[in-house]
Order: structure tokens, then sequence, then C-alpha cells
């Protein structure tokens, strides 16, 4: 008899075997596959490992390749501007010697990249000293809170570069000015989101403190520094994005090493696949920068 | 002790925009040592303000507060409180909650070996040994009471607090805490406060039910005394006629004598 078909009259002895017959007729309609995958083509079987790679693959490539197709596009209309082309090829002979030394302005871009770095991370590092614990004082006390507040107010919105001129005359040398403009910067939104933290801990655990009595050292430890610290670190990731941004600009007006001061050079000498180059170093540096810290805030995460 | 927890002539007023307004007024009451007292009545008639102040979280605009003989000045772990939301604190592990009120008691006087078994022995009294390791996020609801539970116990409190303890829970959990929580409650000899909106786990639980008018400036309505034999089986209770008439006198008190529902 086909399956498929069943006649009327053996109806009774189908209904006892109706499931093998749904399966049985499911079966011969299609190959088992997974529901959440489209037929497969002809042919083709990916396993389901390879297909999500591909999934998460190709979009971002497809999304370079297309911003390269139109720089090129770009470089063929216009010949001062170089083409991706070019581009690779001066960026590996850059690299081929990353750490020369010919002269106190004159090193290899590995030298200039770890030079904005070691400001970035000292000037960067005052502010987190500074900034998170006068965040904390000021999201405990309201008093101080509200001393504060027109100050913060006050200066925030103040472009970094504006710093630069009164760093100068202060500290009267490049590099203690240009740490002085990131520690400027990059402090206000550790302040600010240590704060709001602190502000924001549920009355919860505050209740849990108050009833267990704890001690003021035991409330910091274990209730107020775990609770702030996802606000914290999304006020670093906002601080590392700020100093990075301006350390590239400060260097430029300051000289010396770095990938800022870098950039002015390379212009001066009229080199523009070097800037090229360096717009894409000081992409890439920050992605890094801002995804150690992603990894960080995961580790300390705990929803 | 007859007179464990002493509260008399209380009165609790809070200074707000619009003026004093009046919580509580005129509370007395007298709870026996052992004994399980509920407090229930419409929302906004003071029932946590009440216990608030027996925590001391609150200090009374009037009036005297004493725990085992001794002036209520400020919360302290000989009053252990169990709150609605459990409170946990979520980067700790379950042990390490309840390891923190154990620790606030007991480091001055025991070995860490010994608070440990002490943490360990609270979470077995609420069948919560095998979830020691685990954070808060990755327990049921009901699992995450019972270490709010266990973390109040591990205290050794003269005095259990809970502030609708099973209220954000499903019924069945509930059924099952509530059984639980009696158990718990013979085997320590606890004095247990718990402020219920329902009136099946009052009748269930209590030795006495303390019925508070609506607010505001609420007052004791009436005390009930719950003369059913313990230990009480829910599903006898469905068939006590006694158990039904305690549950009839409460919702008319409720119902008909509060009828305006506070706002």
């Amino acid at each position: 008899m086909n399956a498929a078909n069943p006649s009327k009259e053996s109806l009774k002895g189908i209904m006892a075997t109706e499931d093998s017959v749904a399966t049985a007729k499911i079966s011969q309609i299609s190959p088992p596959t997974n529901a959440n995958e489209p037929a497969p083509t002809a042919g083709l079987r990916f396993p389901l490992a390879a297909r999500n790679f591909l999934k998460w693959l190709v979009p971002p490539v497809l999304g370079l390749a297309l911003f390269i197709g139109i720089w090129a596009l770009v470089a063929q209309g216009n010949p001062t501007l170089p083409g991706p082309l070019k581009t690779w090829d001066s960026a590996v002979q850059l690299f081929s010697d990353p750490f020369y030394r010919n002269g106190p302005n004159d090193q290899g871009i590995g030298w200039n990249i770890l030079s904005s770095l070691e400001r970035v991370a000292i000037g960067f590092g005052m502010a987190a000293l500074i900034g998170i614990p006068l965040g904390f004082m000021i999201g405990r006390f309201d008093f101080l809170n509200r001393m504060t507040a027109p100050i913060i107010s006050l200066l925030r919105p103040v472009s970094p570069l504006a710093w630069l001129p009164i760093g100068l005359l202060v500290l009267k040398a490049a590099d203690p000015a240009a740490i002085w403009v990131i520690f400027i910067s990059s402090i206000w939104p550790m302040i600010i989101n240590t704060s709001v933290g602190v502000n924001r801990i549920p009355q919860d655990y505050m209740n849990v403190a108050k009833v267990l009595n704890l001690s003021e050292w035991k409330i910091f430890t274990k209730i107020l520094f775990p609770a702030v610290l996802p606000y914290m670190i999304t006020g670093i990731r906002l601080s590392i994005g700020v100093a990075w941004l301006v350390i590239v600009a400060a260097e430029m007006l300051t000289g010396g090493i770095g990938i800022g001061f870098w950039v002015w050079d390379e212009w001066n000498n009229l080199n523009v696949e070097h800037i090229i180059i360096a717009i894409f170093i000081v992409g890439i540096v920050g992605l890094l920068l801002e995804q150690a810290l992603v990894l960080l805030a995961k580790k300390f995460s705990y929803e | 002790m007859e007179k464990y927890v002493q509260i008399e002539n209380v009165q609790m007023v809070f200074d707000t925009k619009q003026g004093p307004f009046v919580a509580l007024r005129d509370i007395n009451l007298n709870i026996r040592q052992g004994e399980f007292i509920s407090l229930i009545g419409h929302s906004g008639c003071g029932k946590s303000t009440l216990l608030n102040l027996v925590a001391g979280l609150a200090t009374p605009s009037n009036g005297t507060m004493l725990c085992a003989e001794r002036e209520i000045a400020g919360p302290g772990p000989d009053r252990g409180v169990v709150f609605q939301n459990h409170s946990l604190l979520p980067w700790l592990t379950c042990f390490e909650n309840v390891y923190l009120a154990v620790e606030r008691v007991f480091a001055r006087t025991e070995s860490k070996a010994t608070m440990k078994k002490r943490t360990q022995a609270a979470l077995a009294l609420v069948g919560l040994s095998h979830a020691e390791h685990k954070h808060p996020h990755e327990i049921s609801g009901g699992m995450k009471q019972r270490v709010g539970i266990a973390r109040a116990l591990s205290m050794q409190p003269k005095v259990l607090l809970m502030d609708e303890p099973f209220g954000a829970l499903d019924a069945l959990t509930r059924a099952h805490l509530q059984d639980e929580l009696m158990k718990i409650a013979a085997d320590t000899h606890s004095t247990v406060i718990m402020v219920t909106h329902d009136v099946d786990e009052a009748v269930l639980l209590s030795d006495r039910i303390v019925m508070m008018t609506n607010g505001p400036a609420a007052t004791i309505g009436e005390i009930l005394r719950i003369d059913l034999p313990r230990p009480r089986e829910r599903l006898a209770m469905a068939h006590d006629t006694a158990y039904h008439e305690y549950r009839s006198e409460v919702l008319e008190f409720l119902y008909r004598r509060q009828l305006r529902p506070a706002a």
C-alpha cells in the first residue's frame, strides 16, 4: 500500500500506526534538515560550524572590501591621493624596521607608537588615580556633589587642545604638557560615571549593609566597590577613547616622538601614504585598547 | 520569656512636605519568646513601618521598644531581617552571602573553620547545600529567598523579622517555603514577626495574628490567637473547621470592618 495515499477501507489499521505513517510521509518528502537552515542547494552541504563561521566573517570582510574599493576609485580619480596598493607597499616597508633609531627626531614607527602609548598611560593613569576616588566621594556625600558640580559643568566641555597652552606655560616642556592635556580631558568620564554608579546602588544593598550593621570598610569592599565597578569600567572605556584621541592632536602641536608628531612630520614631507597609514595605526591601536577594556568589563560582569 | 519583644505606646510620625504624617499610633504589643506573629492589614497600614521599627531601621517618634529587655537602638544581628526582594549581593556566591552575616556576628569569637561550618549548616537548614557555590543569578526566585532566610538565621538572631518574604514568589513555591519555614521555626524555636498580605499564610503559620487598621494613623485593630495544634499540615487544614473559622474572622476584619482600603 502506498503510504502517501492510504485508502479509506484500511483507515482503521492505519490509525494505530498513524505516527509511523506520518514520519514515513515526512521522510519521503525531503531529507532531514535542521529547522533553522534553509534547504541546501543541490549537492552543497556545509556542516553547521562552517556555516556559522562564514556568517560571522563575511559581512565585516565585505564591508572592508567595499571601503577599500571606494578608496581605490577615489585614488584613481585623484592623482595626489595614493591608492590601497601603494599604501600597502609603503606600510610593508615601514614596518620592516619598526624600531630603528637615527636621531632624537627620527625613530622607527614602533618607537613612535610606544611613545604615544606611554604618554597616554601616564596621563590616563593619573586621571584614574584622582578621578575614581573623587567620583566615589562625590557620589557618597551630597555636599561634595553640590560643591563640585558647577566646576565640573564648567570645565567639562572645554576642548582638550585649549588646555595645551596652559600646560606649556606652567610645565614649560612639551611632554608634561601633553600628559597634562590627556589628564584633564580624560578625567571627566571617570569622575561622572563613578559618582553616578555610587548613586545608582540599589537601596536593597544598603539595607543589607544596615541590617547586618557592617563596618564602613566592609561596606566599601563588599558592597560599594563591586556595585560601582560596571559604571567605573564604562567611565574608563570612555576615558581611554578620549585620551587616545587627544594624544594624537596634542602631539601634532608639541612635537617630539609620537604618532601625532609623526603624522605632522609626514605631512610636512608630503608623504601622504604615511599619513594614511597613521590613520590606520591610530584606529587599530584605539580599537585594541577598547577591546582590552571590554574583555575586562566582561570578566567583572555578573548579570 | 513573656515579654521578649515589648512595644509600648509607640507612635511614628514622618516629616513630609505636606506636614507631619502620622503613620502609626498607640501601638502596644508584647511578644513571647518562640512565638510566631503575623502582621496583616491593607496596603499603607504601616505594617512594614512597624517591622522597620522593630528592626531598628527607624526610630519611633514616641514610645519604647525593647527586645530581650534591651532597648532597640538601631539595626543589629540580634534581629535578623528577611526582605521581600531577597537582597542578595549578586557578585557573591550563596555561600559568601551567608558568610558575610556569619562573619559579622562571629568573627571575634570563632575561627574561620567554625564560621565556615556555621554557614554550611545554615544553607543545609534551607536545603541549599548543593547551591553553595552558585551566584544569585544562577538560581531560582524561591532559592534566592531561601538563601535570604539562611542568611538571617545564620546570625542566630533573637527575633526573625520577615517583610512579605514570599510575596514575590509563585503560589507553589510559596506553599513549599511556608512549610519549610514552619519546620525551621519549630527546629530553632525562633521568635518570628512576619508581615503578610496573605490571609491563608497568616492563619497557617502564626500563633497570633495582629490585624492592623487602615492608615494613616493606623493602630492595632485586633489580635487573634490561633489555637491550632502544631505541627500544622496544609492539606489537613483544608478540612479543619477551626481553620476556616479563623480565616473568616480575619477576612471579616479586613474586608468588612476595614472597608476602605488605604491609598
